[in-house]
Order: structure tokens, then C-alpha cells, then sequence
């Protein structure tokens, strides 16, 4: 499977949201886009420019954004909001919770530039806690894919999907890898590589750099086994626990804080079912700061060679 | 963009069912008495700015609004009210179970474990004619414009109305949204505000004045009306000028100067009042000024 996972050209997710969007508006006239003086950076502009009716530009007033949006779905609408990650979630963290977590209203709150592949903008734009915010709200669905065709088809999938949702994705160019007529199952794991002797668990970019630390290690002589987790909410459980049973230890890896992100989410579920030995490659703790995303990476430990050193750091464990 | 729709022809049988003054002062005595008796078996909740709107919600849902008791979440084809300040909770529980979107019984579960009214109005449990979630202040503008737009899309030609306390516009996703309004014409809302003058910690000039309320709503480019919110008449008489206004490409709002507490002599113009519940000696004493007149719950 490994030697099957390949790329012939890099693309930025945030445009696999566009495009999607686009696909979308012309597929069913209930959706709606909004966004706050970021169409452009959200490639939100081929849908503008084909349905101007169906697109609210809000200024950078995202407060409103969220409640106009929430607004929307009562009379039907399914509203989709485009803007960083970081004003998605933590600037407007209280109009989600009440106006649509709490309401259960239909909205799409869609986040480009997550974590710290946005690059030289530096930590204030940088979020690293947008999964924790978002995953302990109820009734929020939590998806964060790994590439442009997961992208795209992820945000056809979550128009079908009655209730909020919470779409993460990024800035730079990434590889290409996955499918381009996928379909996107809501929370269900993607089995990437099957393996026997750890299993990776990654998000988003990390998915990537997964796989090519799984190809590291299996130059070392280890079978590593490559899960997708592009839905951290909700969880696919039973996955997790099965590959955990099989390979005996886990590495979790996100563009996120080490708190409250997919290695917490994993990591609960495997103490409350089988205590696994675990190695989360996370943010420590810290803000981040300019740099370019391949930079930024290596300096805060999320590259490839960080996976696989903490792989075999937990493989040793296992034996132990 | 919002239309005015056609004059109805005159139909006797809707002359005859519209509700006299005395009729609509009856109701919101009766809600007055609701608000008093809830907020008192409850032991707490929000009885001074819920007395202050009773005669606006009166006149909204027994007269001025074409609303479906039926209630469906999306609410098309029908007028919709969306309230922001959510903490008058027992004057909007009193108003849907009158109305009769659900059984007037139902009120004595106000703010009580497994009720479906909650301290401050929710959806999560169900309740007929809540349409969002209030309380966090300062929410609700965006939300009504949001459904406004949708009734824009979806060719509806009714109108949303909505609530919002006063100080409560101290809360700055207020002025996004009606900069936002204005922006996008949405002329078919029409925004009402309890000018109360008090908030918890006391008078809203002392906490964090608003200024000269008016000129600002100007400023934002809204038609302004203004009126006695306590006078069931003019109440009626600027309910009916803002529908008129609606259609021509501005949003609508009413500045409605009110008395919290009103109706009850020892409440009114009281800050005090905003979130305490009357006594037992206390609530004998507001229902001898609040005479019963559909029957209590």
C-alpha cells in the first residue's frame, strides 16, 4: 500500500475548499457563503462571482458572521463561512456556542490558514488550539482533512450533514495524494498503510508527513500502519482500538497543541479501553512564530523525522 | 429585497377577531401575573425588564404578527420573532404558552430540572417557538439578520422582529450587525429596544452610558421610530409605522422607552428588580395590582 501512496503535484487545501464550494452552490441552492474580508484567501471568489445572491461579504466582523449565519438556518439555508482558523474559532468561541452549538443550527464553519504551516504571518494567526476548542463544544462535528481532494470532497460531505460542523484546513501547498472522486465518509477513519508494528495516527498535513515517516521506517525493517484521521469528532473509535490491538503502540501527529487535539483524543480512548504505550507529536506547549511551514515544522518537532524517532521510541516501550 | 404586500380586502370576519386595546392590556395583565408567579416559584430569574416588555410581546403575538402556533423551525411564511435579551425568559414563556404554542401548565416548570423552560430560552429542548438560543447578550441582532436574508432567499415577504435590551448594546457584535444590516439593505426586520435606562449593576448611564441612542441608530443609516413601549396604543400605532417602513431599503428599529418592573408599584424604575425574584409577602402584594383575567397557570 505504501509503495502505492504517491503525488504528481501539490496543491493548497484551502483551494480544494473552493472548489467544493463551487460544486456546491451549483448543486443545491440552499447553501449560502459568507465570509469576513477573506473571500480570496478562502477561494471563496468562484462562488461569489457565480452566485453574488448567495454571497454575504461581512467585513471583518466575524462576531456577526457566526450569528448572521446561525440566523440563515432558520428558513432553511445552509450557511458556509469562510475565514482563518483562528477567527472561526477562538475570536467568535461564544457566538458558536451559544448562536450554533447549542441552538444545533445548520452552519458550516469552514477555517483556512490552521496551526503552523500559515507560515511567516507568525503566532497570531498561527492557531494550534482550534481542535480543543471546537471538539468540546456538543453537537459540533470536527473534520480537519489531509489534502485538496479530501478537502474538496469533505465539504461536499458536510452539506449533507444536518448540524454544525467545524472544516479545518490550510495555506500552503501540499502534496496531492488521495483520491480525486473519493467519497468522504464523516467519521471514518482512512486505513492508509496497513502495518503491524506501530500504528501512526495522523490530521491534516501530518497525514502526509505519516507516510513518509511509515516509508522511513520501513527502510529500518518496521511495518508501520498509516491511519487518516480527518474526523476528530466524532472518533472513530473502533478503528483506533483495533489497530492499536494489532500493532501494541501508537503515535499520534497534528499541527496542534499537544493539548486537546487528536493525541488527547486517542489518548482517552485508549485508557479507557486498553492502556497502549503512546508517543503524541504535538506542539509543546508553546506558541509559534515566522517562518516557512517546512521551517516551522522541523523547529517544533512535527516533521518526518520527529514521527519516526517518536515510533521507535515507542516501539521500544512495547518491548519493554 | 422585502415588498409591501397588497392591502387586504376588508373581511368582517378579521375586523371583528382583531383584538381591542382593552382586550390586548387584559393579556399582558395576565402575562404580568405569569412573570410574577414563574419568576416566585422558581426563586429567582429576570421579573423587572420581562414586566417592562410584557405590552410589546402582547401586541406582537396577539395582533401584530402572522404566526403559526404550528411551529415549525424554519418558520416560512410567517412573520418570526427572535429574542436577543434572553434573561426575559419568563415574559417570553408566558407570551408562547398564552399564544398557545404549549400548554399554559407547563409554566410552572419555569428554571426547574427537566423543564423545557430554561433559566434563559433554548431550542435543545424543543420548546414550540423558540427559534435560538439567548441569553450570552448581544447575539441575537445577527441572528435576526441572518434570518431576515434567509426570507429575502427564500421569497418570503414576512417580516422578523426581534428584542434586545438596552444595555445589552453595550456589546460590540451589536453595531457589527447593524452596520452589517444597513450594508445589505435588509428591510424586512424590524428591531425593537427596551430603553429601560437600567441594567444589573444600576442605571446605564452610570454603567457604561449609550449616549444619545437615536443619533447613533441614524448614524448607522436605519429608520428610527420611537415610542411609549408601556402604552398599548402607541405600541400599536409604531408597530404599524415600522411595517410600513419595512421594504424600502433600510432595516427598522423601534427605541422603545420603557418602565422595568412596570405594573408593579414597588419594582418600577428599580435596577434592583432585574434579576430577583419576589418573596411570597412580595408576590401577594403585586398580584392585588395585577388582577387575573385569562386565569392563572
Amino acid at each position: 500500500m505504501l509503495e502505492s501512496i504517491s503525488y504528481t503535484e501539490k496543491k493548497d487545501t484551502r483551494s480544494g475548499f473552493g472548489a467544493g464550494l463551487l460544486e456546491l452552490g451549483r448543486q443545491n441552492p440552499e447553501v449560502v457563503g459568507l465570509t469576513a474580508d477573506l473571500a480570496g484567501s478562502l477561494k471563496m471568489n468562484g462562488f461569489a462571482g457565480e452566485f453574488p445572491d448567495r454571497f454575504l461579504q461581512c467585513g471583518v466582523a466575524e462576531a456577526n458572521m457566526m450569528g448572521v449565519a446561525a440566523g440563515l438556518t432558520i428558513g432553511g439555508k445552509i450557511p458556509f463561512t469562510g475565514t482563518f482558523a483562528n477567527f472561526s474559532t477562538g475570536r467568535v468561541y461564544d457566538q458558536i456556542r451559544q448562536s450554533i452549538a447549542y441552538s444545533n443550527k445548520n452552519v458550516k464553519i469552514c477555517a483556512s490558514h490552521h496551526g503552523l504551516t500559515l507560515g511567516e504571518d507568525g503566532a497570531t494567526h498561527q492557531i494550534l488550539e482550534d481542535l480543543g476548542l471546537m471538539r468540546m463544544l456538543p453537537n459540533m462535528t470536527v473534520i480537519c482533512p489531509c489534502d485538496y481532494n479530501q478537502t474538496k470532497a469533505a465539504t461536499l460531505a458536510i452539506a449533507q450533514h444536518q448540524g454544525p460542523v467545524y472544516l479545518r484546513f490550510g495555506r500552503p501547498k501540499w502534496p496531492v495524494f488521495t483520491d480525486p472522486d473519493q467519497p468522504f465518509e464523516i467519521g471514518k477513519a482512512q486505513l492508509l498503510n496497513e502495518g503491524s508494528d506501530v500504528t501512526l495516527f495522523a490530521i491534516g498535513h501530518l497525514v502526509w508527513k505519516a507516510v513518509e515517516a511509515a516509508r522511513v521506517l520501513a527502510e529500518k525493517g518496521y511495518a508501520a500502519e498509516v491511519i487518516n484521521i480527518h474526523t476528530i469528532k466524532p472518533l472513530d473509535t473502533k478503528t483506533v482500538l483495533q489497530s492499536a490491538r494489532k500493532t501494541g503502540c501508537v503515535v499520534t501527529a497534528e499541527e496542534h497543541q499537544l493539548h486537546g487535539g487528536l493525541g488527547d483524543c486517542i489518548a482517552h480512548v485508549l485508557a479507557a479501553n486498553q492502556p497502549t504505550p503512546m508517543e503524541i507529536v504535538a506542539v509543546k506547549d508553546t506558541f509559534g512564530e515566522s517562518g516557512t511551514p517546512e521551517e516551522l515544522l522541523t523547529k517544533y518537532g512535527l516533521d518526518t523525522p520527529d514521527i519516526v524517532q517518536a515510533a521507535l521510541k515507542v516501539m521500544a516501550r512495547k518491548n519493554t | 429585497m422585502y415588498t409591501l404586500k397588497e392591502p387586504a380586502s376588508p373581511d368582517p370576519l378579521t375586523v371583528e377577531s382583531m383584538p381591542s386595546i382593552e382586550t390586548l392590556n387584559g393579556i399582558a395583565t395576565q402575562v404580568r401575573r405569569d412573570i410574577i408567579r414563574m419568576t416566585n416559584q422558581a426563586g429567582c430569574g429576570h421579573p423587572g425588564g420581562s414586566l417592562g416588555c410584557a405590552d410589546l410581546l402582547t401586541a406582537l403575538y396577539f395582533h401584530v404578527m402572522d404566526h403559526n402556533t404550528d411551529f415549525n423551525m424554519d418558520g416560512i411564511n410567517e412573520d418570526i420573532f427572535i429574542l436577543s435579551n434572553g434573561h426575559v425568559s419568563p415574559l417570553f414563556y408566558s407570551i408562547l404558552a398564552r399564544a398557545g404554542y404549549f400548554e399554559i401548565a407547563e409554566l410552572a416548570t419555569f428554571r426547574k430540572l427537566n423543564s423545557r423552560l430554561q433559566g434563559h430560552p433554548a431550542t435543545e429542548e424543543g420548546l414550540p417557538g423558540v427559534r435560538i438560543a439567548s441569553g450570552s447578550l448581544g447575539q441575537g441582532m445577527s441572528v435576526a439578520v441572518g434570518a431576515a436574508l434567509a426570507k429575502r432567499l427564500n421569497g418570503d415577504d414576512h417580516l422578523v422582529y426581534s428584542l434586545h435590551g438596552d444595555g445589552e448594546l453595550q456589546e460590540g457584535q451589536n453595531w457589527e450587525a447593524m452596520l452589517f444590516a444597513a450594508h445589505h439593505k435588509v428591510d424586512n426586520l424590524v428591531a425593537t429596544i427596551d430603553l429601560n435606562g437600567k441594567q444589573i449593576d444600576g442605571n446605564t448611564d452610570d454603567v457604561l452610558s449609550l449616549g444619545d441612542v437615536s443619533a447613533k441608530w441614524h448614524a448607522f443609516g436605519w429608520k428610527v421610530l420611537e415610542a411609549d413601549g408601556n402604552n398599548m396604543e402607541e405600541v400599536l400605532h409604531t408597530l404599524d409605522q415600522a411595517k410600513a417602513a419595512c421594504g424600502h431599503g433600510r432595516p427598522v428599529v423601534i427605541l422603545m422607552q420603557t418602565t422595568m418592573g412596570k405594573g408593579v408599584d414597588f419594582m418600577e424604575d428599580d435596577h434592583h428588580w432585574h434579576g430577583v425574584a419576589p418573596n411570597d409577602e412580595q408576590t401577594a402584594i403585586a398580584l392585588d395590582q395585577l388582577p387575573e383575567t385569562l386565569g392563572d397557570f
